[in-house]
C-alpha cells in the first residue's frame, strides 16, 4: 500500500472533517438549547460563504475583517430567524418546528439563487497557495489555515460554555428550561443566542469550504445533510461528539473515496458515512457521546 | 411583604385550581402552607414565582402583591429580579452541571461580583459537604445533598422571599431535620423571609411562625404555630395525635363530617 496516498487521504479527511465538526457543533448547540433540529444549517453555511465572497470580491474588504463582518451578520440573521420564525412556535409540536426549519432552508436557498444565480462563483484566493512539505507529502496552506481556524473557534466555544456566565446559563437551560426560568434566566434570550452561535459557526464552515474548493455554488447547502450523520454518530447533544464525529466521517469519506471507489466504480464516498451511521446506531443508539440520563444509585 | 388576596388560578383555561386563596407572609418570618395532595400548594408557589406560565396556567383574578407592587402574571425572570426565588419540588438541580456551576446559575441575576463571591463562600459554609465536592456533577449527589444544593442555589440570588416546595420530599428523616435547622438558620441570620410548602406538618411546625392550611384551592384555616398545634382537627388530621384512638367508621357520623371538611 502506498503510504503517501494514505496520508494524503487522511489529511484531506481531517480538513473536511474539521469543517463538518464545526457545522455539526452549530447543529448540536441548537438541539441542546431548544430541542429542535435545524435542517437549515447547510443554508446558514451557504449564506455565510456568499456574503463573505461578496465582501471580498466586490468591496475588497481584507479577509479577516470580512470574516468578522460575516460573523456579525450571521449572528444577527440567526437571532432574527429565532425571534421571528421560531419563537412563536415555542410549545408547539417538535415536528412542526422541524418542518419550519425545512421551509426556512428552501427560502434561504431560493434567496441566494435569486441574488447570485446558480453558477459556480470563484472564491478569491485568500491563503498563500504554495504547498508546505509535511514529511513526505505536500499539504496546501489553505488546509492548514482551515484546521487552525476550526481549532481556534472550537476552543473559543468550549471556554465560552465552560466559563462564561451566559454559557453556563445556556447549559442550564439545556438541562431544564423550567428550572432555568426559576433562576431568573431569560430562556428566550438563550434560544436567540444559540441560534446566533449556530449561524456563526456555519458561516465559518462555509467560508473555509469556499477557500478550499476555490469556488462556491448551490451544492454548499448539501453540507447540512452531510452533517446529519455526523451529529447522530457523535450523539445529538454532545459538542465533543460533534467534533469527533465530524473528523471520523471526514476521514472515512476520503478513505472510502480513495480505496473503495476504484473497486466499486465510484459513489462509495457518498454512501460510506451513512453506512457507518447505521452500524453505529445499531450498537450505540445514543451515538458515541450522547447523554444517557444520570441514574443515581 | 407578600399579600395574596382572592387569587384564582386556571390551568389550560379550564381547570380552576385556586378558588379565591388569600394569605399573608410578613417580613422576615417563616410561613408554612400545609395541605393534602392536589390542594393547590405548589400552584400557589408557582403563581407567586411566575412559573405557572410555563405550565399553561394563569392567575385569572385576585391580586398578588409583593412589597407594594402587583406581580400578577409577570415573567419569572422579572420576579426573580424583584427578590422572589422558588426552590422547586423534587430539588431539580442541573444534573449535568457541577455543584459550583449550579451555584453560579443560581446567582445569574446578580450584578455585584464581590457580593457574589462572598455569598458563594457563605453557601459553602452553610453546607460544607458541598464544598468538598464542588467540582463534581451534581447528578451524583444524594437526595439530601441535592436539596442542600437547591437551597444554596437559591441563596446565591440573595432573595428577599424564598419559596420552598416540600424540602422534605424523599429525604431520610435525619437529613430532613438537618435541612430544616438550616432553613431556620437562613431565616434568622440572612433575614430571608420564607414561605414553606409541606406535607410533613410536624417538621414544618418546628420552624414556622405562622401556618395556613389549604384545602381544595382555598385557605381552610390559619393561625400562629401555637394556635395550630393546639387545634384538635389539626392534631387529628395532620399530626396524628388526636384523641380518637379507636378505628374510624362511617357509623361515627360526626367524625366523618369533620374529616370531610378536611380532605
Amino acid at each position: 500500500m502506498d503510504i503517501t496516498f494514505l496520508l494524503q487521504l487522511f489529511i484531506n479527511g481531517l480538513v473536511v472533517g474539521s469543517i463538518y465538526a464545526l457545522v455539526a457543533t452549530g447543529f448540536v448547540i441548537i438541539y441542546k438549547a431548544t430541542g429542535a433540529l435545524n435542517l437549515a444549517q447547510g443554508e446558514f453555511l451557504m449564506v455565510g460563504a456568499y456574503l463573505c465572497l461578496n465582501l471580498l470580491s466586490k468591496y475588497q474588504v481584507p479577509f479577516w475583517q470580512a470574516i468578522l463582518i460575516t460573523f456579525a451578520f450571521a449572528a444577527l440573521l440567526g437571532a432574527i430567524i429565532e425571534r421571528v420564525i421560531l419563537r412563536p412556535l415555542i410549545g408547539s409540536h417538535l415536528i412542526s418546528v422541524i418542518m419550519v426549519t425545512l421551509g426556512l432552508s428552501s427560502i434561504l436557498k431560493a434567496l441566494i439563487q435569486l441574488a447570485y444565480g446558480t453558477d459556480t462563483i470563484p472564491f478569491p484566493e485568500v491563503f498563500p497557495s504554495a504547498p508546505v512539505q509535511i514529511g513526505p507529502i505536500p499539504v496546501s496552506q489553505g488546509y492548514l489555515y482551515a484546521i487552525g481556524c476550526v481549532t481556534v473557534l472550537v476552543a473559543l466555544l468550549t471556554s465560552f460554555f465552560k466559563y462564561s456566565k451566559t454559557g453556563i446559563a445556556m447549559r442550564a437551560t439545556a438541562s431544564s428550561q423550567q428550572v432555568a426560568l426559576s433562576m431568573g434566566i431569560s430562556v428566550k434570550k438563550m434560544f436567540a443566542i444559540s441560534w446566533a452561535i449556530a449561524a456563526i459557526v456555519s458561516a465559518m464552515g462555509g467560508i473555509l469550504l469556499g477557500t478550499i474548493r476555490g469556488g462556491i455554488d448551490m451544492s454548499l447547502s448539501h453540507m447540512g445533510l452531510k452533517v446529519l450523520p455526523v451529529v447522530i454518530l457523535g450523539g445529538l447533544d454532545s459538542i465533543l461528539g460533534a467534533i469527533v464525529g465530524g473528523l471520523i466521517i471526514g476521514i472515512l469519506e476520503n478513505f472510502s473515496g480513495g480505496y473503495l471507489d476504484p473497486l466499486v466504480g465510484g459513489g462509495a464516498k457518498e454512501v460510506a458515512p451513512y453506512i457507518a451511521l447505521i452500524l453505529i446506531l445499531m450498537f450505540k443508539p445514543y451515538g458515541l457521546f450522547g447523554k444517557k440520563k444520570i441514574e443515581r444509585v | 411583604m407578600l399579600i395574596i388576596s382572592n387569587a384564582e388560578v386556571i390551568y389550560n383555561r379550564v381547570i380552576l385550581v385556586l378558588k379565591g386563596l388569600s394569605l399573608h407572609v410578613p417580613e422576615s418570618k417563616i410561613v408554612a402552607l400545609l395541605g393534602a395532595n392536589g390542594a393547590g400548594k405548589s400552584t400557589t408557589l408557582k403563581a407567586i414565582s411566575g412559573l405557572l406560565k410555563s405550565e399553561d396556567g394563569e392567575v385569572s383574578s385576585g391580586s398578588l402583591e409583593f412589597m407594594g407592587e402587583q406581580i400578577n402574571n409577570m415573567d419569572p425572570e422579572e420576579i426573580v429580579r424583584k427578590g422572589i426565588f422558588q426552590v422547586m419540588e423534587g430539588r431539580r438541580v442541573f444534573e449535568d452541571l457541577t455543584i459550583d456551576e449550579n451555584l453560579d446559575v443560581g446567582g445569574h441575576t446578580r450584578k455585584d461580583a464581590a457580593g457574589f463571591k462572598r455569598d458563594k463562600d457563605l453557601v459553602y459554609d452553610y453546607f460544607p459537604r458541598l464544598r468538598e465536592r464542588r467540582n463534581q456533577l451534581s447528578g451524583f449527589l444524594s437526595g439530601g445533598e441535592q436539596q442542600m444544593l437547591a437551597i444554596g442555589r437559591a441563596l446565591m440570588a440573595r432573595p428577599k422571599l424564598m419559596l420552598l416546595d416540600e424540602p422534605s420530599l424523599g429525604i431520610a428523616p435525619l437529613l430532613v431535620q438537618e435541612i430544616f435547622e438550616l432553613i431556620k438558620m437562613i431565616n434568622t441570620e440572612e433575614k430571608t423571609t420564607i414561605l414553606l410548602v409541606e406535607q410533613n406538618a410536624n417538621i414544618a411546625f418546628s420552624i414556622c411562625d405562622h401556618a395556613y392550611i389549604i384545602e381544595g384551592g382555598r385557605i381552610a384555616m390559619s393561625g400562629t404555630t401555637e394556635q395550630m398545634k393546639s387545634n384538635s382537627d389539626v392534631k387529628e388530621f395532620y399530626l396524628g395525635t388526636g384523641e380518637g384512638k379507636e378505628k374510624k367508621s362511617y357509623r361515627d357520623l360526626k367524625g366523618y363530617k369533620r374529616r370531610k371538611r378536611w380532605l
